[in-house]
């Protein structure tokens, strides 16, 4: 019970000091994201046309030029609109969970000389992703419009499941960041894990061509329910199943918590061992 | 009124694991199956330091003063005991951490003064001051990549010292770069402590801890030795580090060479000890300007020579000649060394010279010089320190002086 408080008392304080620390936490965003483009003449701009390029090269030439089709949906830009729509919020997935494992080891000396609230650098590695995210999707949306296929309000559930997809994978990150300082090792496993896990959710195909016994595989993955969930709002502008990513908010708030515990129990440790 | 910095039985367990495999198996049996050896840094710390003092902390290397400043800044967290610290903790261990290259050295000023916790606006209304005290000018607005060490640690150092800190952390391993801008630092260290910031200073110097605090911790083994004004914990330091080095000493004429020592010489005569004593007879390794010190050392001769000379030279930490001489110079007189005889040499002097390290090496020869019939020559074969006195001066010399003042009244 009194390792209980004082866990929640750290926590209260965890958030302080985020807070006290919010301006460093954007300037580092912020560095993240000029450092990417910093010596190029176009500078930023690049942010926007890598991802036109994959918009363009998903729906323009697989959709049309190479006349790939969904089974079901009917129209040419079908196919690109359901890739894209698991690609970029993969990308969101993948981008945070690669990226976690890394967050420590890479700031050793910075964690051993200097005294900053540690919890900074999640949130930097969050919020960065995010903001590369907004970008993406921002260009998605304003592609949908552009030909016509924009979903209307269902677009807003995003907000909430990327939220709660979002919170999984950071409380599972800070635990394989933390990991990570005494096993390098985990950081290979999770980039080999990411390759994998992409072709098992379904983003580039349909659920409803795999055959039954690899499909109940598949649909145990909780990615399947996120990544298909974004394609049905997307294709369909259908409201997610609340009644699921209700569950799945407590599973993320959950992750968040066991994420917290765990850097709350280790992070001494871990300062000695990097 | 409680003390700022209050520090309680404060120790420091590390784990050391054999091999990787080993912590895995030990997290894999969550810990029954116990794999580590506990190291201890720090062995029951405690004291406490009110606002306003300057304490230095010092120690020889491993004592455990790293582990203290750790603790102290907060990067690090006590295995047992407990650390209260009250005030705005600004900690200059590692200077230039998380400067990005490419990035001006505007922008990455501004990220220090934000990685201590200033807001965006407070930092950017520090900029002037640290383009001023850094004298980088130009360069500010060029990015970090072009800079030279010097300029990234002036700028560093302007940086993580722009807001006067209620505590302030230095480790004097800290290089702050050429010897103008060092004093500009200290000068600025100094105005801190005057405006009433607390001052821990970690060195293994005992002459800058001196000159910087009125008070000193010596730590030796992880525990608190002693804790007292800067001289008399010198005292002990002086008595302890003595003892570690003659026992240094002998490993060192054991195993033939030492790490820094180099010897050579036909081995016609081998010198067998060397002691430096302060005036009281005990072995010291460190003494204040002007103090008289011996150096004591014994010859031992395998073949007949006829009016044997030794001498001895002490440098700087540069590895300039600062002052040498021998026997002959000396004009001790003639001699006549049989094998099997053992030669005792002392000589006494009074160590005028500036604060800092200096080096002994000693020399027999069978001629004048050494460069005719070495016998042996023991380059560096100890090192001592000069600590400040009660005489103040600048420079590598102390010179006798007297000064006369005498007015002329206008008429």
């Amino acid at each position: 019970m009194h390792t209980h408080n004082h866990f929640l008392a750290s926590q209260r304080a965890r958030f302080k000091a985020l807070w006290h620390y919010r301006s460093f936490v954007l300037s580092m965003v912020w560095r993240e994201f000029r450092g990417d483009y910093l010596g190029s003449l176009l500078g930023s701009l690049w942010a926007i046309l890598n991802p036109m390029a994959m918009i363009f090269i998903y729906t323009v030439i697989f959709s049309k030029i190479m006349r790939a089709r969904l089974p079901g949906v009917a129209d040419a830009m079908g196919y690109g609109m359901f890739i894209c729509a698991g690609v970029i919020t993969w990308g969101f997935f993948s981008e945070l969970m690669g990226r976690c494992p890394r967050i420590f080891v890479d700031h050793g000396l910075l964690l051993k000389e200097v005294n900053f609230p540690r919890t900074t650098l999640p949130v930097i590695v969050l919020l960065s992703s995010a903001f590369n995210f907004v970008i993406i999707f921002g260009i998605f949306m304003f592609f949908l419009l552009a030909i016509g296929r924009f979903p209307g309000w269902p677009v807003l559930a995003f907000v909430p499941l990327l939220c709660i997809q979002q919170a999984y994978v950071l409380g599972f990150g800070i635990i394989m960041a933390v990991v990570n300082v005494f096993f390098r090792d985990v950081d290979h496993v999770i980039k080999i894990a990411l390759q994998f896990w992409f072709w098992f959710t379904p983003i580039v195909y349909p659920v409803s061509i795999l055959p039954d016994r690899v499909r109940r595989l598949i649909e145990i993955n909780p990615m399947t329910q996120f990544i298909t969930a974004y394609q049905d709002i997307i294709l369909h502008g259908k409201w997610p199943d609340w009644g699921v990513f209700g569950l799945h908010a407590a599973g993320g708030l959950a992750a968040l918590i066991l994420g917290a515990w765990v850097f709350h129990k280790m992070s001494g440790d871990m300062v000695d061992e990097l | 009124m409680s003390a700022q910095v209050d520090v309680r039985q404060v120790s420091k367990q590390y784990k050391r694991y054999p091999s990787h495999w080993a912590r895995l198996a030990e997290w894999l049996t969550f810990g029954l199956h116990c794999m580590h050896e506990d190291r201890l840094a720090l062995k029951g710390v405690s004291f406490q330091v009110q606002k306003g003092d300057s304490v230095g902390i010092i120690g020889q290397n491993g004592a455990g003063k790293s582990t203290l400043l750790k603790i102290l800044t907060g990067t690090a967290q006590p295995t047992r005991g407990r650390i209260e610290i009250h005030g705005r903790v600004s900690a200059l261990l590692e200077l230039g951490l998380g400067f990005h290259p490419s990035f001006s050295g505007r922008a990455n000023a501004m990220m220090t003064c934000q990685m201590m916790g200033l807001s965006a606006e407070e930092s950017r209304r520090c900029m002037p001051q640290i383009a001023e005290f850094s004298e980088l000018g130009d360069y500010m607005e060029q990015p970090m990549r072009v800079y030279s060490t010097g300029m990234q640690v002036r700028l560093a150092f302007s940086a993580a010292t722009a807001v006067r800190p209620e505590i302030l952390i230095v480790d004097e391993a800290l290089s702050v770069g050429d010897t103008y801008f060092q004093h500009k630092c200290i000068k600025r260290i100094r105005a801190f402590k005057a405006r009433g910031t607390t001052l821990l200073f970690v060195s293994h110097d005992p002459g800058a801890v001196k000159s910087l605090c009125e008070r000193a911790l010596l730590l030796d083994g992880g525990r608190l030795l002693k804790d007292g004004t800067p001289d008399e914990v010198l005292d002990y330091y002086n008595g302890l580090v003595a003892r570690r080095n003659a026992d240094e000493q002998i490993r060192q004429v054991e195993s033939g060479f030492g790490g820094t020592s180099t010897r050579s010489g036909s081995g016609a005569a081998r010198i067998r000890e060397v002691e430096m004593l302060a005036d009281s007879g005990h072995p010291a390794r460190a003494f204040r300007v002007g103090e008289h010190a011996r150096i004591c050392c014994s010859v031992a001769f395998s073949t007949a020579i006829q009016n044997p000379t030794v001498g001895f030279m002490i440098r700087d930490r540069m590895g300039n000649d600062v002052f040498g001489t021998n026997t002959f110079h000396l004009k001790t007189g003639d001699l006549h060394a049989a094998p099997g005889d053992l030669l005792h040499v002392t000589f006494r002097l009074g160590l005028n010279l500036g604060r800092g390290t200096y080096s002994l090496s000693l020399a027999v020869h069978s001629g004048y010089t050494h460069l005719e019939g070495n016998c042996d020559w023991w380059d560096q074969c100890l090192v001592f320190q000069i600590i400040p006195g009660k005489f103040a001066f600048d420079g590598i010399a102390a010179l006798p002086v007297e000064a006369r003042l005498q007015v002329e009244k206008k008429k």
